[in-house]
């Protein structure tokens, strides 16, 4: 199992509904900090649900509701006193779709710093120079601030979303197969990136490429039909896994 | 093999395609011609005038510019007052009601399409008038703004159906993005749904003041039709639409006033079409790809 020490996020019997629809199973597991954690299973199997309880993403489909808790460095996620718009500045999320707004790219950056105070232009230009180089955008775009974000490649769109993510300084990044509707070397590039990126983030990252798992994460969590099947550290689960069903799962025989 | 029916087909098509422009060059052609011996006499200056007396002893006078300082001073007050009612109400509708309150909102919006003008012209008369008059203690409450009133109460369920549209259109996941950075639900609407759905809400408020200015049956039973050159407010006036209707009945086939009356038909065509072009000009400036 994975250690404790460096624990950022813990998940403590977690149950989730749609309505009447149980989505989610008693999950118990700990994402630790700064490191590259991936969530793999079949369509439908929950991951990209358990991945927007982090932010709490889910509160905006009615209907909905949970049991058990969420924790990221002692702080109950749920708990009716927290903050959802800071929570949501802690822990980032980059799409499945790019998703920038039409807006040029300097004013996709900084929505953000924006709607939480920050007025002054100079830190805002820092901030779109920092963002975008730490989304390794800055020298394709760099002459073309201004322009509209739409006139893009999917896959600079893509970088923006996640420079856009990091202007607000998250701790936590949350990635729904973010480069599923990209061209492979387009998906090398994010790859890249994320590997860049978890020196200083806790990324969890959701994804259907099992190549892209092995490749990009520390640990893996497989999930099957709402349940946690099997997490460990990423090299294990992929060469030695437990249960039969991962190794089903890994193997190709379905999914 | 079925070329001939595929050519019979494609014709039918093209056919009823074309119809409508047909029919436009028709009303052109025919407007024209009714209204162009006025040219030649008494000449198109005259139509230039400050003043609109049709029917008099001494001299008449064609002058068509206090009609259209009617429609527009009616069109620009029921545009200003539609604007907040029209797009806040479809922002509200669109974005913060329940799925209870809307099933209660939409039909009393659609009802409220469906009054015919002149039924909204009794109410105006009746209810609206007399208001406006003791509110303002003018001496009449039969005044551009009661029109203007009632045109908006018109317009606001075309803003409100088409502007709700727009905001509906835009992808929940300009929503998602948002709010995942942080943002809340009034910053969400307010920064990044509203101005995402702006063509749309541009286009509403048009179609909005293309209803207005058309409009003759509530505007003739409630503005006091006075042709006056005025941008006030409280003042009567007299639409472009209303003085045709008004008119039309009574004049005598082919005489001057009949061809000046084509004249204000031709106008209020322009007006309409620059409303058009101009809409389209602020489409096309707010819509960025």
């Amino acid at each position: 199992m994975v250690a404790l020490a460096n624990a950022k996020l813990m998940v403590e019997q977690v149950n989730f509904f749609y309505g009447d629809n149980q989505a989610l199973f008693d999950i118990s597991m700990t994402i630790p900090d700064r490191q590259v954690t991936a969530l793999i299973g079949p369509s439908g199997c929950g991951k990209s649900t358990f991945l927007r309880m982090f932010n709490r993403m889910n509160d905006i489909i009615p209907g909905t509701h949970h049991t058990g808790r969420i924790s990221m460095d002692e702080l109950d996620l749920y708990d009716p006193k927290t903050d959802v718009v800071k929570l949501r500045r802690d822990v980032g999320m980059v799409f499945q779709k790019s998703n920038p707004f039409p807006k040029s790219i300097y004013d996709n950056i900084t929505y953000g710093p924006g709607i939480h105070g920050q007025k002054n232009k100079s830190t805002l230009d820092q901030i779109v120079e920092h963002s975008l180089r730490g989304a390794a955008l800055w020298d394709e775009v760099k002459d073309r601030l201004y322009d509209s974000a739409m006139e893009l490649s999917g896959g600079q769109q893509q970088r923006l979303c996640i420079a856009r993510a990091l202007a607000v300084e998250p701790k936590v990044i949350l990635m729904d197969e973010p480069a599923s509707a990209l061209d492979p070397k387009s998906t090398a590039r994010i790859e890249e990136l994320i590997g860049e990126l978890r020196e200083k983030y806790t990324i969890i990252i959701v994804t259907h490429n099992m190549q892209q798992a092995s490749r990009v994460s520390d640990h893996t969590a497989f999930f099957f039909e709402g349940e946690l099947i099997e997490y460990g550290e990423t090299s294990q689960i992929f060469t030695t896994p437990e249960k039969h069903r991962t190794e089903d799962y890994i193997t190709g025989r379905f999914g | 093999m079925n070329t001939w029916r595929d050519k019979a087909i494609y014709t039918i098509l093209v056919g009823a395609a074309s119809t409508s422009i047909l029919i436009v060059l028709l009303i052109f052609f025919f407007l024209g011609k009714e209204a162009l011996p006025f040219v030649k006499e008494p000449g198109f200056s005259d139509l230039l005038q400050t003043r609109w007396i049709p029917v008099s002893f001494n001299r008449e006078v064609f002058g068509l510019l206090p009609l259209i300082s009617g429609s527009i001073l009616i069109t620009l007050l029921a545009t200003i007052l539609m604007i907040p009612f029209g797009v806040l109400g479809a922002i509200y509708i669109a974005e913060i009601a329940t799925t209870t309150e809307k099933r209660f909102l939409k039909p009393f919006i659609e009802i409220l399409a469906g009054i015919p003008s002149v039924v909204i012209g009794f109410f105006g008369l009746v209810v609206l008038s007399p208001i406006i008059k003791n509110l303002f203690g003018l001496s009449t409450g039969l005044s551009a703004i009661t029109g203007a009133l009632l045109l908006a109460l018109m317009a606001i369920p075309t803003v409100i159906t088409v502007s709700e549209d727009a905001i509906q259109s835009v992808p929940l996941s300009y929503k998602e993005a948002s709010l995942a950075l942080g943002a809340n639900r009034l910053q969400t609407i307010f920064r990044i749904i509203v101005p995402a759905a702006l063509p749309g809400i541009i286009a509403a408020v048009m179609l909005g003041m293309g209803r207005v200015i058309g409009e003759t049956m509530a505007v003739l039973m409630v503005t006091g039709n006075a042709a006056k050159l005025t941008l006030n407010p409280f003042s009567s006036v007299r639409t472009m639409t209303a003085t045709i209707a008004a008119e039309m009945g009574e004049v005598a086939f082919g005489s001057t006033h009949y061809q000046a009356l084509f004249w204000v038909g031709i106008f209020l065509l322009i007006m309409t079409f620059l409303l058009n072009l101009i809409a389209q000009q602020v489409l096309r400036k707010y819509q960025m790809r």
